[in-house]
């Protein structure tokens, strides 16, 4: 069995990864994938942290992350679809009105 | 009686009070009638109480009529009283009488000036002042009237005020009359002075007299002299004469009153009331009668050369005034009472002739445009004609009582050089007195004269005062003929008054007498007769060159210039005196605009400066403080502003770069 | 063997993030993310917990992605636009990223951030859905009720964003189409 400090550093890679992803693209549908990179990373972590602590609050946690990576996402595309309407573009750096 | 003597000044003054708030509205009649009758009235009142006091024992006829307290202060007291004894009866009797034949007289003269009110008004006002100063009882109340009748001397010979030499002569009058009231009121000080560490603290007249002898007879020389000043201002002796010949510039009426009869004299009516002093100084006496006589020589010597009617008249006064303070100089007062008396009638009477002459010459007064006017004149050129005989000093006119009085006091008190000016003065008299009579009255006339009018003469209500003095002039000088083996009546009369002081002895007139009434007599006539060779017409043409004037003016020519300019007495004064001060007023003028308007001006400029200052200080350093406060925000805004950029992932690289910063500070903690 | 596993499934996992944020298509990029959460689900059998990882398929996978690709499918987004992928913000976030990947590193493997841990830990007692559910609805029962009150939330939120009414208008409310 791995130690916890392997889990610990796969889930910084993947966290890495998705932050740079959520910085580095224009396009938000990859943004919004970058983010659910996010979201398992910190999952990965805590389900490690729940092993080998022997403690199944980071079971739940992961749980509850899920539910709301889920709900999150269901909005941020919704939002997404409308934006799409208004502006016909999907790209962020187009959508900078809501600046000063 | 003592109610009664009160009216004597107030009805003149209410006279005045009258005409001048309501004279132009009451109508030229009502003026003229309220005039008179005040002066009129007055006088009817001195006559009654002329009579009542000759109810009195000889010796006490004087009583002090109590008025009201003017005002005290510590020991020192003045009252408005009343002095009621022989000379200020007789001298308040020539003023009212003469005073009311000259207001008749003026209700012809003035009858078309616009300003009629006025002149009554002031007429009266003059009377009031000259009453209060005669009847005064003390010498504050005297000092009073004094100023009194300087200021109605000013408003009068100032009357045609928008004529600028009359206005000039009028101020020329009072400026000149206020040094000599300089001298005056310093006089009175220095009496009050001496005699309050005598502890009398008073003026009174009663009061100074009683307590004069214990005087320091040096400190009275000096008292006596500083009076005089005051005499010589008023009176026009020399060197304060200066005002007389230019107050001509006023009515002819008023000269005849004012300076003739009445205001000039009371310089001598107070140099004979303070006799007690001036008795206890004789010193000062001395120099009186010196200044006097100097003056008549020297007065006489320029009326000679005098072309305008008036001046030559206002010279002939100067000169008289001479005669009487030479006279009450060495102590002969009654004497010169007496000249003063005879000189109103006499003085009076030539100046309303010559305003007769003037009247109907529409305005001229230059001696050469006329001649031959006794044709047209014949009541003005007869009584100016007595007038002039009279003043000359031919018997039996009362001039020559008068006169010959005075010499003979001179004469008999051993002041020889003094009665020889005299009698050459005599001789000076009679000549300017006929050249004038010659020139005007006698002859063709002047071969220039337009005649735009006929000449006429002077109406009734002006020749009948003319008449009424020419009469006075005649039979006046009863009163002062001295009769053999006794005094004068009027000598008699005053002597309650001089005989405490007199330094004269009543001397029985002798044959020096005689001789002296010949010599004064012959020397008139001869004046007459050299001016009749002069300028009277049939003597005139047969005279030997030499006695022709214009040859002797030729010959000496610079005595003549000297006359002609009057001894450039004024133009001394305006070189030493005016010029000075109009120097300093030209310098306190200079100061006052340069250094107080400089300091006000400064003030003002200083203000302006501190404002502009503190509106630098606002608009620069406050405003700049609020303004660089706002850019400061404004460029810190801009500068952070720039963080907003409104890319999202910008705003998730700071989330990042904040995480990092997290990172960071654990790291440095753990 | 579980190291084995555990290294298969990681760099699996790696590989397929890095194609997530590196590829062009959209779609592509989709599939690589199910491949990277399907090895994250495999992680989870490997910790002992099969139930989460019967959740990550189900919910993850099965509803997520699929909603991930309908919304691809949706979005139009042509060819021509696939260009210039990377933002114009590379130079500066390429940096921090490395920086905090150094970082955390370095905390992680040489920090003493956590307690030593056995490797092999003891399972815990009985089947674990059980205490999973136990806790559910004993402990976190508050949270429970609010995520679903959130799910809720979420749906609602969703359909009334997207929703047009009859003539096919959004509801009014202010556009950004209007210029400012």
């Amino acid at each position: 069995m791995p130690s916890l400090t392997h889990f610990l550093m796969l889930g910084l890679i993947l966290f890495s990864i998705g932050v740079a992803g959520v910085l580095l693209r224009r396009n938000i549908i990859i943004v919004l994938m970058s983010l659910e990179l996010i979201f398992n990373a910190v999952n990965i972590n805590l389900a490690a942290f729940s092993y080998y602590l022997q403690s199944l609050n980071g079971t739940i946690f992961v749980i509850f992350n899920i539910t709301i990576a889920a709900a999150e996402v269901a909005v941020g595309l919704a939002i997404l679809v409308v934006v799409y309407r208004q502006r016909k573009t999907v790209y962020l750096d187009e959508l900078h009105e809501m600046r000063g | 009686m003592a109610e009664a003597v009160w009216l004597i000044p107030i009805l003149p003054l209410f006279g005045a009070i009258i005409n001048g708030l309501a004279g132009n509205r009451i109508g030229k009649k009502a003026v003229g009638f309220i005039g008179c009758a005040a002066v009129g009235l007055s006088h009817l009142i001195l006559i009654s109480t002329f009579f009542q006091l000759s109810t009195l024992p000889h010796l006490d006829r004087s009583i002090t009529v109590a008025g009201f307290e003017w005002f005290a202060s510590g020991y020192f007291r003045i009252d408005f009283s009343l002095l009621i004894d022989p000379l200020s009866i007789l001298i308040g009797l020539v003023v009212t009488g003469v005073g009311f034949l000259i207001h008749i007289y003026s209700l012809g003269y003035m009858h078309a000036d616009k300003a009629y009110w006025r002149y009554f008004s002031y007429l009266n006002l003059f009377i009031f002042f000259m009453l209060l100063l005669v009847l005064s009882a003390d010498y504050i109340v005297m000092y009073l009237g004094w100023e009194g009748v300087g200021l109605c001397s000013y408003l009068l010979i100032g009357f045609w005020y928008e004529k600028k030499t009359a206005s000039d002569a009028g101020k020329k009058a009072f400026i000149v009359n206020r040094v000599g009231d300089v001298g005056f009121i310093l006089g009175l000080f220095l009496l009050f002075w001496s005699l309050s560490e005598l502890g009398v603290h008073s003026l009174k007249f009663q009061d100074v007299f009683e307590n004069a002898h214990r005087l320091d007879p040096g400190r009275l020389t000096w008292i006596t002299l500083l009076l005089f000043v005051g005499a010589m201002g008023k009176s026009a002796q020399f060197p304060l004469h200066v005002w007389l010949p230019d107050a001509m510039e006023g009515p002819t009426p008023v000269s005849a009153l004012i300076h003739a009869a009445t205001m000039v004299t009371a310089g001598v009516y107070m140099v004979a009331r303070s006799s007690v002093l001036f008795t206890l100084a004789p010193i000062s006496g001395e120099i009186v009668a010196i200044i006097g006589i100097l003056t008549a020589f020297f007065a006489a010597t320029i009326a000679l050369v005098q072309n305008d009617i008036k001046r030559v008249l206002a010279y002939s006064t100067i000169s008289q005034l001479g005669y009487m303070f030479a006279a009450v100089g060495i102590g002969a007062y009654s004497a010169g009472i007496f000249h003063l008396i005879s000189h109103a009638f006499i003085k009076g009477l030539l100046f309303l002739g010559a305003g007769s002459v003037i009247h109907a010459l529409s305005g001229d007064q230059d001696m050469r445009n006329m001649g031959g006017l006794s044709r047209h004149m014949k009541i003005t050129s007869v009584t100016f004609t007595i007038g002039a005989i009279a003043l000359a000093g031919i018997p039996p006119t009362s001039g020559f009582w008068s006169k010959d009085e005075i010499l003979w006091e001179l004469f008999q008190n051993g002041h020889y050089i003094i009665a020889i000016l005299g009698l050459l003065t005599v001789f000076l008299t009679a000549f300017y007195l006929f050249r004038q009579v010659f020139m005007v009255f006698s002859g063709k006339p002047a071969p220039d004269r337009q005649i735009d009018r006929p000449i006429d003469e002077s109406p009734r209500i002006m020749t009948i005062p003319l008449i009424a003095l020419a009469v006075l002039a005649l039979g006046g000088g009863v009163i002062g003929i001295s009769f053999f083996g006794g005094e004068s009546f009027l000598h008699v009369y005053l002597s309650p008054v001089f005989e405490p002081g007199s330094l004269v002895l009543p001397k029985t007139h002798g044959t020096t007498a005689f001789v002296m009434m010949a010599v004064s007599m012959t020397l008139g006539l001869l004046g007459i007769f050299l001016a009749a060779l002069f300028y009277l017409e049939p003597l005139r043409s047969i005279a030997p060159k030499f006695l022709n004037p214009g040859e002797i003016a030729k010959r000496f020519s610079g005595i003549y210039q000297l006359l002609c300019n009057k001894y450039y007495v004024d133009e001394f004064y305006a070189a030493a005196i005016v010029r000075p001060v109009k120097r300093f007023c030209q310098i306190c003028l200079s100061f006052d605009l340069f250094v107080i308007d400089g300091v006000v001006n400064g003030a003002g400029w200083l203000t302006r400066l501190v404002a502009w200052l503190s509106h630098q200080f606002d608009s620069y350093l406050v405003d700049g403080a609020v303004n660089s406060l706002a850019s400061v925000v404004n460029i810190g805004s801009r500068v952070w502003g720039r963080i907003q950029t409104g890319y999202l992932q910008n705003y998730a690289l700071v989330f990042i770069l904040g995480i990092l910063f997290i990172i960071g500070g654990v790291m440095l903690v753990i | 063997m579980e190291q084995l596993f555990f290294y298969i499934f990681a760099i699996i996992a790696v590989a397929a993030a890095l194609a997530v944020i590196t590829v062009k298509n959209p779609v592509h990029s989709a599939v690589s993310l199910i491949v990277c959460l399907i090895q994250v689900a495999a992680l989870y059998v490997l910790l002992k917990i099969p139930f989460l990882a019967a959740v990550q398929v189900f919910i993850y996978v099965g509803a997520v992605m699929v909603l991930f690709l309908f919304a691809v499918m949706i979005i139009d987004i042509g060819k021509e636009r696939l260009k210039e992928q990377v933002h114009g913000q590379k130079k500066y976030a390429i940096p921090a990223v490395i920086l905090f990947f150094v970082a955390t590193g370095y905390m992680v493997l040489w920090g003493k951030l956590t307690v030593p841990t056995p490797n092999d830990p003891a399972p815990l007692p009985g089947f674990h859905i059980e205490g999973i559910g136990k806790f559910l609805y004993t402990k976190y029962i508050f949270p429970f009720e609010i995520v679903s009150v959130l799910l809720l939330v979420a749906l609602v939120g969703a359909i009334v964003l997207v929703m047009k009414d009859k003539k096919g208008n959004r509801p009014k409310d202010h556009t950004i189409d209007e210029k400012p």
